[in-house]
């Protein structure tokens, strides 16, 4: 059993320009595997950086279940874990349709294999369009928070619960006008002003009792953030620098910003994976259409794709498990 | 290749159940957090982090030997693949995890979290 000699074959896969087929597999899906292994090792690359930078912050880091709540049609319905779960339902899904477009190209049955492979490709864009909305969600920010001057991110609670700066913040109509490149100083521009400035929150606080600062610090015997007391959150307010809504690469109104910058960069290339598979998916899809696989004799471009296709699905099932389980 | 297939449909569907039946068992524990599991420690992490990555190793094998179709490859193919990835990895993870625990042994008593 598994002898590494070189086969000889009349086949036309080529390797080396000649017949030889070294253990027994086929130029192109050889090196296939060869560049699935140098895509899980980048891929590895930048979940260890993950790793190595929540290990560094690993009394502050942001409590996934507290970042990604939001399901379809379910607003202001405190949901962990849900969404997430579904994407990963499809993407497994979609490996399933083209594991069997595969096993149908085994039998030569192009109608069946047309049919797995399209199932193949609107599992992916629906899991595109999944993340196009984790991203948004992500992005646009579910609550508001404040930064202090080093840095660190004051989230408002109320009995137990994270409260949005919406649901205590009174408007105290001060004018602020955003800055743009064509008044003031000249060429200078500045980001989207948030809802409300930092003294009208540091007022409303000071004004509702009820209200109380969560830190990003975490209460080690409980695994939860810290909430502080009046007079300390108060204190704490003192170095309130800006009001944060939302998460970019720059500041993070769910904790340090360098979770937001690994999160866009892991899922987002990722994202990029799947959107390159379900490119090519298409190619390959319209191949069999036309029955290029038919006259060649054999379908392997799908195994091939196929192996590509599953291997994006096993990326994704090691970013849901370090994103939002661990 | 070449020599006739016999379908493995039913092979197929039932690697996706086991799948799928570890992914809900990952999120069902995700949901609950077992405080026994979750609050205590075990080997640097909590047991609770070790069920998650030993499932999620699970369901790696399953992908890649049911439908990467590893299994079927000559043995020293699959070797020179999964020895090469999993040697790799270990060394990588293990280095950065270790200089990660370093760095904030270094760096937290510099935070102040009180003022």
């Amino acid at each position: 059993m598994g002898a590494t000699i070189a086969l000889n074959s009349e086949d036309k896969t080529t390797w080396n320009g000649g017949g030889n087929r070294p253990f027994g597999a086929s130029y192109g899906k050889m090196m296939m595997w060869f560049f699935i292994v140098s895509d899980a090792l980048t891929f590895s690359g930048f979940l260890a950086a993950y790793g190595l930078t929540r290990f560094k912050f690993i009394d502050s880091w942001p409590i996934a279940d507290e970042v990604f709540t939001h399901f379809p049609f379910l607003h202001g319905v405190h949901a962990p874990m849900y969404y997430v779960a579904l994407m990963t339902f499809i993407l497994i899904f979609s490996s399933v349709t083209m594991v069997l477009a595969v096993d149908a190209g085994h039998q030569m049955k192009k109608k069946k294999v047309a049919w797995y492979m399209l199932f193949t490709i609107i599992g992916g864009l629906i899991f595109l369009g999944s993340q196009a909305w984790e991203w948004k969600n992500f992005i646009g920010g579910s609550y508001g928070a404040v930064q202090t001057t080093d840095g660190k991110i004051l989230q408002f609670v109320k009995d137990g619960h994270q409260i949005a700066l919406s649901d205590f913040v009174v408007e105290e109509h001060e004018e602020r006008v955003q800055h743009t490149r064509k008044n003031g100083l000249w060429n200078e521009s500045e980001g989207t002003l948030p809802s409300y400035s930092v003294n009208e929150v540091v007022n409303s606080y000071k004004n509702d009792p009820s209200v109380l600062i969560r830190v990003e610090k975490i209460d080690l015997a409980t695994k939860k953030k810290q909430i502080l007391s009046r007079e300390e959150g108060e204190r704490y307010l003192l170095n309130a620098k800006q009001v944060v809504e939302g998460a970019n690469l720059h500041v993070n109104e769910y904790g340090n910003p360098i979770f937001a910058d690994f999160f866009f960069f892991i899922t987002g290339f990722h994202g990029f994976h799947v959107f390159s598979g379900v490119l090519i998916n298409i190619i390959i899809f319209f191949n069999v259409l036309i029955g290029t696989y038919e006259k060649r004799g054999h379908y392997e471009m799908v195994e091939k794709v196929g192996l590509y296709w599953h291997f994006v699905d096993l990326v994704w099932v090691f970013v849901f498990t370090f994103f939002y389980l661990v | 290749m070449a020599h006739a297939h016999e379908s493995n449909t039913k092979r197929i569907w039932m690697v996706f159940g086991i799948l799928s039946v570890i992914t809900i068992v990952e999120v069902v524990f995700g949901i609950i957090k077992p405080e026994a599991l979750h609050l205590t420690s075990f080997l640097g992490t909590s047991p609770l982090n070790w069920i998650f990555i030993i499932l999620t190793l699970a369901k790696a094998y399953g992908i890649t030997w049911a439908f990467m179709h590893m299994e079927g490859e000559k043995k020293w193919f699959r070797r020179a693949v999964v020895w090469t990835a999993v040697f790799l990895i270990i060394y990588l993870v293990t280095l950065l995890l270790i200089e990660g625990v370093y760095l904030f042994d270094v760096m937290s008593p510099l935070t102040k979290w009180n003022y």
